[in-house]
């Protein structure tokens, strides 16, 4: 299918669509029915890349790969990036309302590509900037890798403190033997909403390694959908959150099992302090047609605001035997013990709990898929650290 | 000269009174064993100096060179010169010594630019490899690689007092040798005293213990040299566990513990508590 009957088709399912129920399980505890869809448009006029906005971006990214976009539509683009408005081979829609839209309004897709064989050495980095109150912003990115290809590719998602609507949707074709890393850093105003997709498919022996973070946002949605659909394909989905103020972070994850001999491993951590909400569903599927799965699911959440609250509910649906799944979820305080530990070394609880905290992220963090990512990710929890009021001890 | 005295402490865990009425008094530079049968109250007796938190004090004080240790947090303690290291070493994932260290040295308003230095000088002494030291705390090490990793943290604080929770366990005897010298050393060099538990003679031989002290179901009930614990290693506490139970039984309370003058280097070997309960 083409874009056009892609978008035709999306079109289709969008007429008389309503915003989703939190009935709807993929939509369960989310806020999503308070939006007003009306209070956002696209924007139309966008204001070029400034040159020193763009060395700015250049020095936080030194990569010959470069797109930076405005308000959804793309201001820069170098090295190996396309933009297109048509993408053939595309990978299936997850039928999320909000991809749908997505698949309408986006203006253009930014286009990664891998071929058969190739191996691109440097990182793909994809900047997003939003700074117009009122606007609909939807990201389109379509990685591709071809057969026994890798590549990797970091998508940044900034805004000023403006009230705007967020809606991206990445998708990424994984073909046999190749090798794909996605880093996703989510780091909108405080003001923002988005509501995203990440629809993966990967083929035989393939590697798909994807490692969220989400800092910002008001309500900040990812699903996340990962299709094994070839014999050994291997799926890592990874993220960390940290949501403070009245932040409601949001994340479902899918992890599809098609093809026998199918390996996944999810890690989503979190903090949630003040009056922050954070809610992870994830659904493990194993189809009949795929024996010899290994599947597994971890979700840990601290809860450092006495009105803070997290969510976090596993799933699985194995249709078939010779299958080694897990799922385990925790939500709780700062361990008294390791606050103890560290007190008796001479560190007060308050420090305590940021190197705790700090220490709870980095088995994400040493496992980025882009290595060079993990200061800036460390300087946003350190930020986000900084906010937190010394509550220990009390 | 520092002085750690402990006056009287009773404390419980839960509903559970563990101490009743522990007295001991520890100067710079000596070493004060503490031996007794697994549930006397060793490790609630650290619990108690640390500040543990499942461990309510009921009664007594603590004083290090005149501070009450027992109104401040845990990690005012540690500033204020104590250091403890756990039979048990609680692992901290994604914490490293080196970040601890520092916040440590920063919370004390010492110069944390000196830490790794120490930290270089302390692993080349105790044969821990660099590696281990970029490693979370405590996570997925072994038994002795904790231990030694401990006696590596004391070494960097420089405490003026150390409670030694069973240093030995989990420990081939190489480790031991490694950690327990460090510590011994330490004795020596700045002077620190220390307050080690075992169940083994060895460690004592290690520590050049001055004083061996027996802890019977929530007292100390008997004192001498170091050769007492060749006597318990020997014989067990069997004579002790007695005399425990009928201290209980007679409800001396919390003031049999007073019979026990500070102990220092070189106190007799005499059982005090033989006029007593006569």
């Amino acid at each position: 299918m083409g874009e056009d009957q892609r978008r035709a088709a999306a079109s289709e399912r969008l007429d008389g669509a309503t915003l989703p129920s939190w009935e709807l399980e993929e939509w369960r505890y989310s806020p999503v029915a308070d939006l007003d869809l009306d209070q956002y448009e696209p924007v139309a006029d966008v204001a070029p890349l400034s040159p020193d906005e763009l060395a700015s971006i250049q020095a936080d990214h030194p990569t010959p790969n470069l797109a930076v976009t405005r308000n959804g539509r793309v201001v820069h683009s170098q090295g190996a990036i396309e933009i297109v408005a048509d993408v053939d081979g595309a990978v299936a829609s997850n039928g999320d309302l909000f991809a749908d839209i997505n698949q309408v309004y986006a203006a253009e897709t930014i286009v990664v590509r891998a071929k058969a064989g190739a191996m691109i050495m440097d990182d793909i980095v994809i900047v997003h900037l939003v700074d117009a109150d009122g606007a609909a912003v939807f990201t389109r990115l379509h990685i591709e890798a071809g057969e026994s290809s890798a590549l990797k590719v970091l998508e940044v998602f900034t805004s000023e403190d403006v009230d705007a609507l967020v809606v991206p949707h990445i998708e990424v074709a994984c073909a046999d033997s190749a090798n794909v890393g996605y880093v996703g850093q989510q780091h909108l105003g405080p003001r923002v909403w988005q509501i995203g997709s990440q629809v993966s498919e990967v083929g035989q022996q393939g590697t798909f390694r994807s490692s969220l973070g989400a800092f910002g946002g008001q309500y900040a949605r990812l699903r996340s959908d990962c299709r094994l659909v070839g014999r050994g394909a291997h799926g890592d989905l990874d993220a960390i959150y940290f949501g403070d103020r009245d932040q409601v972070l949001d994340f479902r994850t899918f992890q599809d099992h098609d093809a026998p001999d199918t390996t996944s491993n999810l890690l989503f951590k979190g903090v949630v302090d003040d009056a922050s909400r954070a809610i992870y569903t994830g659904l493990i599927r194993v189809a009949e047609e795929a024996p010899g799965t290994r599947a597994f699911q971890t979700n840990r959440n601290i809860k450092l605001g006495e009105n803070s609250w997290a969510e976090s509910v596993p799933n699985l649906e194995i249709e078939t035997d010779d299958v080694r799944c897990s799922h385990a979820s925790t939500v709780g305080p700062i361990d008294e013990e390791q606050r103890f530990y560290l007190e008796t070394r001479g560190v007060p609880p308050e420090v305590a709990d940021q190197l705790i905290v700090a220490g709870f992220f980095d088995e994400v963090i040493e496992d980025l898929p882009i290595k060079s990512v993990a200061d800036s990710v460390r300087t946003a929890v350190q930020a986000k650290l900084a906010q937190v009021p010394a509550k220990a001890g009390v | 000269m520092s002085e750690l005295i402990i006056d009287d402490v009773s404390a419980r865990i839960g509903d559970n009174q563990i101490l009743r009425g522990v007295n001991m008094t520890v100067k710079s530079g000596e070493v004060h064993a503490i031996m007794g049968p697994n549930g006397a109250g060793k490790s609630t007796l650290a619990g108690v100096m640390t500040g543990r938190p499942d461990v309510t004090v009921t009664g007594g004080s603590i004083t290090l060179d005149g501070q009450e240790l027992l109104n401040m947090s845990p990690f005012e303690r540690a500033q204020a010169g104590l250091f403890l290291i756990m039979q048990y070493p609680t692992e901290v994932p994604g914490v490293r010594v080196p970040d601890m260290m520092r916040a440590a040295f920063d919370a004390s308003g010492r110069d944390a630019s000196e830490v790794d230095a120490r930290i270089a000088s302390e692993a080349e002494r105790l044969e821990i490899p660099h590696a281990l030291l970029s490693r979370p705390v405590n996570v997925d090490l072994s038994g002795g690689e904790k231990k030694r990793n401990e006696t590596l943290q004391l070494g960097v604080l420089g405490p003026k007092f150390a409670v030694l929770d069973e240093l030995d366990s989990g420990l081939d005897v190489d480790a031991m040798r490694l950690a327990s010298s460090r510590v011994e050393q330490e004795t020596n060099a700045t002077g620190l005293g220390v307050i080690a538990i075992t169940h083994y003679n060895r460690l004592l031989d290690e520590l050049n213990a001055d004083v061996v002290h027996v802890l019977v179901n929530g007292r100390i009930v008997d004192y001498g040299p170091a050769e007492l614990a060749n006597e318990i290693e020997a014989r067990g506490y069997d004579r002790w566990m007695a005399m425990g139970a009928t201290e209980v039984g007679v409800g001396l309370g919390g003031s049999l513990g007073k019979l026990m003058a500070p102990a220092g280097a070189g106190a007799a070997a005499d059982d005090p508590f033989a006029d007593p309960l006569a």
